[in-house]
């Protein structure tokens, strides 16, 4: 029999009760936020409010105290990513850091590593990048050409990355490449590498089709790294990064991006909408609910120690197709010509939104990949 | 996920008792008699009575899940609408009739009248899509009498019978009700119970019966598509059957998410939100997975001698009956509308 099994979501008061003190948080810390400020989503950046989360102890929130965690459950982190997500909060100075770059120095990281590098990530003050995609290697992940070559004392590292969000703020990365040989997934090693400490790394804008810079293509030329640079086991780089992308997929994040047209769409039509108007309103609220039913049921697996690959696939195949419904649908209900310049808050969401929105089913994998890795799961290939 | 022992026991029975050939029986209009008697012997069609009624008090989100599991065997039998019949006559303190029952009204707007008459009472009017109304020892009827709800217990004698279908060959009757009901017939329906709370229930069941239907679909689509060689490899080989397949599972796990959702809210007093979210989900999931099976099984899925019709002419009749999900839509968009934009998010994690 074959079957897609999500658990119902385990029942969390504690959760609950930590929700209310997130809402008022982000109510006072984001009073002055505008609009096209918080139609950024995750893509926002603002390293004071990141301090300010991990002040609060939500940032590693599952990681132990000694590395400057504070031990607490996955579906409590699950309750402050979607608040933040919801509210618009600029998060992407310590995201990805405490999605996946921390969790996985946590898991296969030497003691040093973790001990100078965990409580920085939980106090807000480092951000990472991930170092995978390559001009050649998009999708293909195990096309990577990028190699490191064994050299006295370390490594040298020769190649290029691209569409590394975050690369030209971050402090650190964390390097997929080729340290050995063999074919496709054999002879790949992940590197921990201090941007602020390492020369010979270029890190140059890409803009995207919105002008906005958040990608950037980081050249590695001759670039020196020490022995102590190596993330996990030499040669083991596929293992590790299959299960650091499960976590990249896990979040909340795959099928709240439109959230915030939802909630200035229903400013704009007010409590009395026309009947298509209210029909729409609850289809879509129904698949965000369903989304959130299957997303908390993931956290559940995380709690558990389970590897929530296939369902996270299954949420964000579903998730990001909803994110991309969302502006269609909004911009049949209300008559507007969308406009970057305009301070209207509806306005300025959906336009934004819009335009990121071809996104939402390329980046943390693309719709294709989705789909052949579901497919997987059901014994197709 | 373990199976509980509910799950077990209704896996076992349907695997056991329900086949091609009765599905096929059925659609032509002969009651599965002898599978109606192994249901009633389990005790499943009165999963959702209270101990002290005669049910096994077991938690409604977990009696539910028979309808689940009876939906991923497309039982051709009344147990959703004798569960509910049950919760009904249970509810306002009435006996429980054997046999299989039904429930009535069913269709948006209509009423059926009850007045006092004598020591008893009179019922009268029409009831149409009444789900196995010519098959049911008893209908369950809610109608009010001076405001409140009144539930009344319906024998055979009370009601003439014109047969109708939906598309899967279910019986949905009209019911032409004329009848003189004794004193003990008849009874205050239980507290919270109305015409909405109902619709609430048969949606709520008919998304379970939904979830399992789709869960099936998977199923038999994955292993017909592994079993089917065409261009020399089978044609799950192809990309292209492959994302459909994908596309399958991705909405059938969010109506099984979904669904499982109603079922829990009808355990919290039949709340609104989860339960639309429920028919809402499933009904769109519906025909989308129904579409995709059709297509990857070719020629032969369309035909009468293959058991796909079973599965997917149900999908595409259930996510119509107890509301579509336009009807569940423009509730609760409405609800949240009124509520306004800064409810939005809270009203969304707190259902």
């Amino acid at each position: 029999m074959v079957d897609l099994p999500f658990a119902p979501p385990p029942p969390s008061p504690e959760a609950e009760t930590l929700r209310q003190e997130v809402r008022a948080f982000l109510a006072e810390t984001l009073a002055d936020r505008t609009p096209s400020q918080r139609a950024e989503r995750w893509s926002g950046h603002d390293a004071a409010f990141s301090r300010k989360v991990g002040a609060k102890g939500w940032i590693g929130m599952t990681w132990p105290k000694r590395y400057g965690g504070h031990e607490r459950s996955a579906l409590e982190r699950y309750v402050v990513l979607e608040e933040m997500l919801a509210a618009g909060a600029p998060v992407s100075h310590h995201w990805i850091a405490d999605r996946q770059s921390g969790a996985l120095i946590l898991r296969v990281g030497t003691d040093e590593q973790k001990e100078t590098i965990l409580p920085r990530i939980a106090r807000g003050e480092a951000m990472f990048c991930i170092g995978m995609s390559e001009p050649d290697s998009g999708s293909d992940l195990a096309a990577t050409r990028t190699r490191a070559t064994k050299v006295q004392g370390g490594y040298v590292v020769n190649g290029t990355k691209v569409w590394t969000s975050g690369a030209h703020q971050a402090d650190y990365m964390i390097l997929f490449c080729r340290t050995g040989e063999g074919q496709r997934h054999e002879g790949t090693s992940q590197f921990l590498i201090d941007l602020r400490a390492t020369s010979d790394i270029q890190i140059r804008p890409i803009r995207a089709m919105t002008g906005e810079h958040h990608f950037n293509e980081v050249v590695f030329t001759d670039t020196f790294l020490p022995e102590t640079a190596l993330l996990g086991r030499e040669g083991d780089g596929w293992n590790q990064v299959t299960s650091e992308l499960a976590l990249e997929r896990s979040g909340p994040e795959r099928f709240l991006s439109s959230f915030l047209i939802l909630t200035e769409m229903l400013r704009v039509l007010g409590p009395e909408p026309s009947e298509r108007a209210a029909i729409a309103i609850g289809r879509l609220a129904a698949h965000i609910h369903t989304l959130r039913r299957m997303s908390r049921s993931v956290a559940g697996m995380l709690q558990n120690g389970d590897n929530p690959a296939l369902q996270a696939a299954l949420v964000k195949e579903l998730g990001n197709s909803l994110e991309q419904e969302i502006p269609e649908i909004a911009r049949q209900l209300v008559d507007c010509e969308p406009s970057l310049d305009s301070d209207d808050r509806f306005l300025a969401t959906l336009s934004l939104i819009t335009l990121h929105a071809p996104s939402f089913s390329l980046r943390g994998g693309t719709r294709e990949i989705m789909r052949g890795m579901i497919a997987r799961g059901l014994g197709l290939r | 996920m373990t199976e509980s022992l509910i799950e077990a026991t209704a896996n076992r029975l349907f695997a056991d008792h329900i086949s091609t050939m009765l599905r096929a029986a059925s659609e032509q209009g002969e009651f599965a008699a002898a599978a109606w008697r192994e249901v009633e012997e389990a005790g499943l069609s009165r999963a959702l009575v209270p101990e002290e009624a005669g049910g096994f008090g077991m938690p409604p989100a977990e009696a539910l899940t028979i309808l689940r599991i009876a939906g991923r065997h497309a039982v051709p039998l009344p147990l959703a609408e004798t569960m509910a019949a049950s919760w009904l006559l249970a509810g306002a303190g009435l006996n429980l009739p054997d046999g299989p029952l039904t429930l009535a009204p069913v269709t948006k707007g209509e009423a059926l009248t009850l007045a006092r008459h004598g020591a008893g009472w009179h019922l009268s009017g029409t009831a149409t899509r009444i789900p196995w109304g010519r098959d049911a020892k008893s209908v369950a009827v809610l109608a009010l009498h001076q405001g409140t709800p009144m539930v009344a217990r319906l024998g055979p004698d009370g009601f003439a019978v014109t047969p109708g279908t939906n598309i899967a060959r279910e019986p949905r009757d009209t019911l032409t009700i004329d009848a003189l009901l004794a004193a003990d017939a008849v009874a205050p329906a239980a507290s919270g119970v109305d015409a909405t709370a109902v619709r609430a229930l048969g949606a709520a069941m008919r998304s379970l019966q939904m979830a399992g239907a789709m869960a099936a679909l998977l199923d038999m689509t994955t292993q017909y598509a592994l079993d089917r060689t065409q261009f020399g490899k089978p044609i799950a080989k192809f990309q292209a059957i492959q994302h459909n397949l994908a596309i399958i599972g991705a909405h059938q796990a969010a109506a099984g998410a979904a669904a499982i959702g109603a079922a829990e809210a009808v355990g919290e007093g039949l709340a609104m939100f989860p339960i639309a979210v429920g028919k809402i989900r499933t009904g769109e999931a519906a025909g989308l997975c129904a579409g995709l099976a059709h297509q990857i099984h070719g020629a032969i899925g369309f035909t009468q001698e293959h058991s796909l019709h079973f599965f997917t002419k149900r999908l595409l009749s259930w996510r119509n009956e107890f509301g579509n999900e336009v009807e569940w839509s423009l509730l609760l968009g409405r609800h949240l509308a009124a509520a306004g934009a800064d409810r939005l998010w809270p009203e969304i994690t707190e259902a």
